[in-house]
């Protein structure tokens, strides 16, 4: 059984392609997109236990945290850098995501929209913060401190002038539905939303050069 | 000269190498060791393809008695916890290679060696040697058992700072690298304590300006002091706290120098028990060898610039929370240089409260975690 979100990400990878997963885990996702696309994989995980268990898996995964170790990747150094909920628990949201996009081609990025309608209803008839499936701890112990909407990140896509590729929600344990975040009732709408970043080429329209390939390649 | 280890299971061999004289080792001091003998042992045999070859690194104090019997102390080699039937270097798979560092004392080229010039034991006419000497007379010991490629170099420590340096000197003849609480150069504080260590030794008569083969005697309270103050920085606060706290080894103090606490006794007992296997040059030689390792230093002091040509190599780099010696703040500094290089590193932070010396000792997460690096390695060389 492949989770939805994991589904939906190898679908979006492109086969024999470079990628960082930051925030790993115990490299489910890692080993999924070695197996089925013959990636060339490494990750980023914070807990000793999770990298541990990627060690044993065979996968390159070094402990560490989004915060302070996207700093020390070079430029450029992968097609794809994925951030699966984790983007909220980062102190600083901003600086990751444009640091995802200086290291990767693309940034594959999910969070919980706080937009979602049970967020929204939580609030208004109980006053109290909302405790949902997608954000299921509650204030005082949950690892998120920097909760956004799907509104919230978009703005800060067009602030970092990054390039929407591709956008998805999920609700529950349903399949991905492909959306257009612009539109408002999607915010209300979407439990879970999965971007694909880019960055905008540069002025005139030229293309980025390709990637180096001599970091990975032999 | 071969023996059987493991209750007789699998053979161990080794031996001296003894290198002709129109293969001397060039140190980086510019000087030249004639005559090298490279103390070793093995444990399996290199299989058909070349592929299985392992070579362990041992740290200051270790020898190449990894596993099977020590035949000085008659204990168990320093990491036969890892190395056996079984165990993640198995001699069942992995042909696996443990020499003695040059300027080591127990059968490698060193200070307590005779100088073929004069006849009489090197002392301080030993040339100063560094990591890369120790790793380039390795490298000729590979060669010359018929190894091309080694699917794994693994050291902890001392032995951590020759993995990398293998890395950085010999990338194309590695295919992994096994880093264990170590660090790609020494710090002030490191230089420091072996400061203490050697001026230990220096201070005591017996040493007689490093002559004291020649007239009979050995600085063994120089030594022991040096290292009852090095063993205090293998372990850490909690560790001897937990063990010793403030327990006495008699009932009542004895209002004088004694050893009244059980740590001191246990101190005591760790320098008199290393003075029997260790020769104090060798202890002042190995020492500079560490304070002078700075793997950056050739490379425009930038590390990843050292790692450049190992980015095909693949790093496992474990640390451990309590080791203040080599803290993971300097393990974490390798990996990422090792990222900056492009280089596949794991790495990961173990806890553990047995300080620098819990590479050596029971720390299951660790054996798990080298256990699942080394057979993923295995599994890319097709073994």
């Amino acid at each position: 059984m492949i989770r939805e979100d994991f589904r939906e990400i190898l679908r979006l990878v492109r086969p024999g392609s470079r990628v960082l997963d930051v925030g790993c885990g115990e490299g489910a996702l890692l080993e999924l997109l070695t197996r089925e696309k013959g990636v060339d994989g490494r990750g980023l995980e914070i807990g000793a236990a999770g990298v541990a268990a990627c060690m044993a898996r065979g996968l390159s995964v070094v402990q560490g945290d989004a915060d302070q170790d996207l700093d020390h990747f070079p430029d450029r150094s992968f097609d794809y850098a994925i951030l699966s909920q984790t983007l909220q628990a980062t102190r600083n949201p901003r600086h990751v995501l444009d640091e995802l996009l200086r290291i990767a081609d693309h940034a594959v990025v999910s969070f919980p929209n706080f937009g979602h309608w049970r967020v929204r209803w939580s609030l208004l008839s109980r006053g109290r913060m909302p405790e949902t499936k997608a954000l299921p701890l509650p204030w005082w112990s949950t690892p998120n401190i920097h909760l956004c909407t799907l509104a919230d990140f978009l703005a800060l896509t067009e602030d970092l002038d990054v390039r929407v590729d591709a956008c998805c929600a999920f609700a529950g344990d349903g399949p991905a539905r492909p959306i257009d975040p612009t539109k408002a009732f999607e915010n209300w709408r979407s439990e879970t939303c999965l971007f694909m970043l880019s960055r905008n080429p540069p002025a005139a329209g030229l293309e980025p050069p390709p990637a180096s390939g001599d970091l990975f390649d032999g | 000269m071969a023996n059987l280890d493991f209750a007789g299971a699998v053979m161990s061999e080794g031996g001296t190498w003894r290198f002709p004289p129109d293969q001397p080792l060039r140190l980086d001091s510019g000087a030249r060791l004639d005559n090298l003998e490279i103390a070793y042992r093995t444990w399996g045999q290199l299989n058909a393809d070349g592929t299985n070859a392992v070579l362990i690194c041992h740290a200051l104090t270790g020898d190449q008695h990894v596993s099977g019997t020590h035949p000085v102390s008659g204990k168990p080699g320093w990491w036969s916890r890892l190395v056996g039937p079984g165990k993640p270097l198995d001699p069942a798979k992995h042909f696996i290679i443990c020499s003695n560092v040059v300027g080591g004392c127990m059968g490698s080229t060193g200070p307590a060696s005779i100088d073929p010039a004069t006849g009489k034991p090197y002392g301080l006419t030993f040339p100063v040697i560094t990591i890369a000497d120790m790793v380039r007379a390795q490298a000729m010991l590979v060669e010359a058992l018929g190894v091309e490629t080694l699917l794994a170099v693994v050291g902890g420590s001392m032995g951590g700072m020759q993995a990398q340096q293998w890395a950085v000197s010999y990338p194309e003849k590695l295919f992994s690298a096994v880093i264990l609480a170590s660090a790609s150069r020494h710090s002030a504080q490191n230089i420091a304590f072996h400061e203490v260590g050697r001026q230990a030794i220096m201070a005591d008569p017996d040493w007689r300006g490093g002559a004291y083969a020649s007239q009979g005697v050995r600085p063994e309270k120089g030594l022991a002091v040096a290292r009852m103050a090095a063993h205090i920085t293998y372990l850490s606060e909690p560790a001897l706290q937990r063990k010793f706290g403030r327990e006495l080894q008699r009932d009542g103090l004895s209002w004088g120098f004694d050893a009244d606490f059980q740590v001191e006794s246990y101190l005591r007992h760790q320098g008199a028990s290393f003075v029997d296997r260790f020769d104090a040059n060798s202890y002042l030689y190995i020492t500079r060898a560490m304070d002078y390792f700075d793997l950056a230093a050739g490379h425009g002091g930038v590390l990843a610039s050292a790692f450049a040509g190992a980015r095909d190599v693949r790093f496992c780099v474990l640390s451990f929370t309590s080791d203040w010696l080599y803290p993971t703040s300097e393990n974490r500094h390798i990996v990422r240089a090792l990222t900056a290089a492009g280089a596949r590193a794991a790495f990961v932070e173990i806890e553990s409260d047995k300080g620098h010396d819990a590479f050596l000792l029971d720390e299951p997460v660790m054996d798990a975690a080298l256990q699942g690096f080394l057979s993923s390695v295995e599994r890319e060389r097709g073994i």
